[in-house]
């Protein structure tokens, strides 16, 4: 070891100690901001670490440093410009997207090395049969994750919907045969390193499976798909660890593949699903749109006058937020109304459904940015006993999270999942655009019961007209 | 050998931390969590920073690993920027609710 091979050792047992407590950081409400600093700081002394032990030993070439350069300018900014343009609304299509370009490199790493194998001779992996082998699971992994996230991001912003025989029986044996696919290519490319036509097999047909096993996924499961490709981008930067004999890289990749699949989790027990059924179940409800859906007949609307006049008589309001606030981009004028309402001494507080909007946590990010104090955002287990002592619900655009069939009826296939149980509370208002089923694609009992009222609407335009009425009937006006 | 062992050590103890450091997480930083995690995944960058100078005069290797640091760097640097929007809005209104308090 010379001094600049040491010198890289001690800056990656910094990194890796950097990255662990960042990681650890992220998950505390009071040090998340700065974990993320380190965890950034740590990632750049990675790249110093890289660049010393190179300088130290074999140098880097002129030309090497133009195409550098090059790639660090073009990636880096357009990141930056993309992470301070994107809105706080699309933030999940953002992760998807960000996640789909990790995966891409760590693939465009293992095709590099698999293609010119004299030329990168990277490997203090040894060559042969390690060498291969990461490669293939570099190639594979990387594969999946780019092809997954970007059909993720696309079904999030509507681009893409899921064409109907892949609702049917038939896409697992499409899928089936497309990982068989995959693996035979695999074994070809194990056996004979240089087999160039087996290598692009694998890539087509891992690519196909992402996009087959992704695209099937209903999108009330979508965020637990996110997160499931966020720990296979670890896992493929481990691959890729394994590709180039780089330690920091394994464990790095290591530490946010298993991050990401305890999110995952914990995401699951959310919904009350297994990763099994939401891997291979299917869309929700799209197998039995007959058993779950049918027609409304019993819905009551009403205007956002009749709303603010209840409100106005109401002590205790609760309100439930949904992936519909977030696309009206309504939270602001929502804090405006519930700032009326305090000051005129209504109790307000937010439920917060642990999947609600298209990622956990989304809402309180949402109406974070709208300054609503994260005191009065109470989380599903705490507010449920609250609501028989409540006066009005609102729910903005939320659909399938208050929906009384996942808690009554056998046959939804909502069945089971942990629910809102806005209905014990006195009067419901459902602010919503229209009677279109939600993003599970179900029909809510909710909308039919007696103490419910719809008022249809955008819901930054009905907020507003519910704040003009408020103001109109003088709430929380001093004096 | 000898690197293949150690690195199935680093794998498997880096896969134990992971499982570890991450135990109870509010619901409020999921999304905050997945995207700083996700910003680390870029570490592959690393590999493609290794591809570029062990790539010699080889343009093709040169311009794939250019490509791959591209990605890799879009994804790194948007994902820490983007965690640190999400987390401004937490610390600021912390820092307001102590100005209210005291």
């Amino acid at each position: 070891m010379n001094t600049a091979e040491i010198l890289k050792f001690a800056i990656d047992l910094v990194a890796v100690l950097l990255l662990a407590l960042g990681i650890k950081g992220l998950s505390k409400v009071r040090s998340a901001r700065e974990a993320n600093r380190l965890a950034a700081v740590a990632m750049g002394l990675a790249v110093i670490g890289v660049l010393v032990n190179s300088l130290g030993t074999t140098g880097i070439a002129a030309g090497a440093w133009i195409w550098i350069i090059l790639g660090t300018l073009v990636g880096g900014s357009l990141g930056a410009i993309t992470a301070q343009r994107v809105p706080m609304t699309s933030m999940p299509e953002t992760v998807a997207l960000f996640n789909g370009c990790g995966g891409m490199s760590s693939l465009l790493v293992a095709l590099g090395v698999a293609i010119f194998p004299a030329a990168a001779a990277a490997g203090e992996a040894g060559g042969g049969l390690v060498e291969d082998i990461s490669i293939v699971v570099s190639v594979f992994v990387g594969s999946i994750t780019f092809t997954g996230s970007i059909v993720a991001m696309a079904k999030l912003q509507g681009w893409l919907s899921t064409p109907p025989w892949m609702q049917s029986k038939a896409r697992h044996a499409v899928n089936i045969a497309l990982a068989v696919i995959s693996l035979i290519a695999a074994v070809e490319l194990g056996r004979h390193g240089d087999n160039s036509s087996a290598l692009w097999l694998l890539v087509i047909g891992s690519g196909l499976l992402g996009i087959g096993v992704t695209l099937p996924i209903g999108g009330a499961d979508m965020p637990v798909v996110i997160s499931l490709l966020n720990s296979y981008s670890g896992v493929a930067a481990a691959a890729a660890g394994f590709v180039v004999g780089s330690q920091l890289l394994i464990v790095a990749g290591a530490m946010v593949g298993a991050a990401g699949l305890i999110l995952t989790q914990v995401m699951c027990d959310g919904m009350n699903r297994s990763l099994v059924s939401v891997l291979f179940g299917g869309a929700l409800g799209a197998s039995s749109a007959s058993g779950g859906g049918g027609e409304y007949t019993n819905i009551t609307s009403c205007s956002a006058e009749e709303c603010a006049l209840t409100l106005e008589a109401a002590e205790r309001v609760v309100i439930v937020p949904g992936y519909g606030l977030a696309v009206a981009q309504a939270q602001h004028t929502l804090r405006e109304v519930t700032r009326v309402l305090e000051a005129g001494g209504i109790e307000v507080t937010y439920a917060i459904h642990p999947v609600a909007g298209r990622m956990p946590g989304h809402m309180n990010v949402l109406l974070a940015e709208a300054d609503v104090p994260y005191e009065q955002l109470k989380e599903m287990d705490v507010i449920n006993p609250e609501f028989p002592a409540t006066d009005v619900v609102l729910v903005l655009g939320a659909n399938d999270v208050v929906n009384p069939q996942a808690k009554t009826d056998t046959s939804s296939p909502l069945y089971g999942m942990p629910v809102l149980d806005v209905q014990e509370a006195r009067t419901v208002f459902v602010v919503k655009r229209g009677m279109s089923a939600g993003y599970s694609g179900i029909k809510n009992d909710l909308f039919e019961l007696a103490n419910t009222s719809m008022v249809f609407g955008d819901a930054k335009k009905v907020l507003g007209d519910l704040l003009v009425e408020l103001k109109e009937l003088g709430i929380g006006k001093k004096g | 050998m000898s690197f293949l062992s150690e690195a199935l050590w680093v794998l498997l103890l880096g896969s134990l931390l992971g499982l570890e450091l991450i135990g109870k997480v509010p619901p409020t930083l999921h999304t905050p969590l997945m995207s700083g995690a996700n910003a680390i995944s870029g570490i592959t960058m690393l590999a493609a920073l290794t591809l570029i100078i062990k790539a010699g005069d080889n343009i093709p290797l040169l311009a794939m690993g250019a490509v791959a640091l591209g990605f890799a760097l879009f994804n790194v640097i948007g994902g820490f920027l983007v965690t640190d929007r999400m987390l401004a809005m937490f610390s600021r209104k912390s820092a307001r609710r102590k100005d209210t308090n005291s």
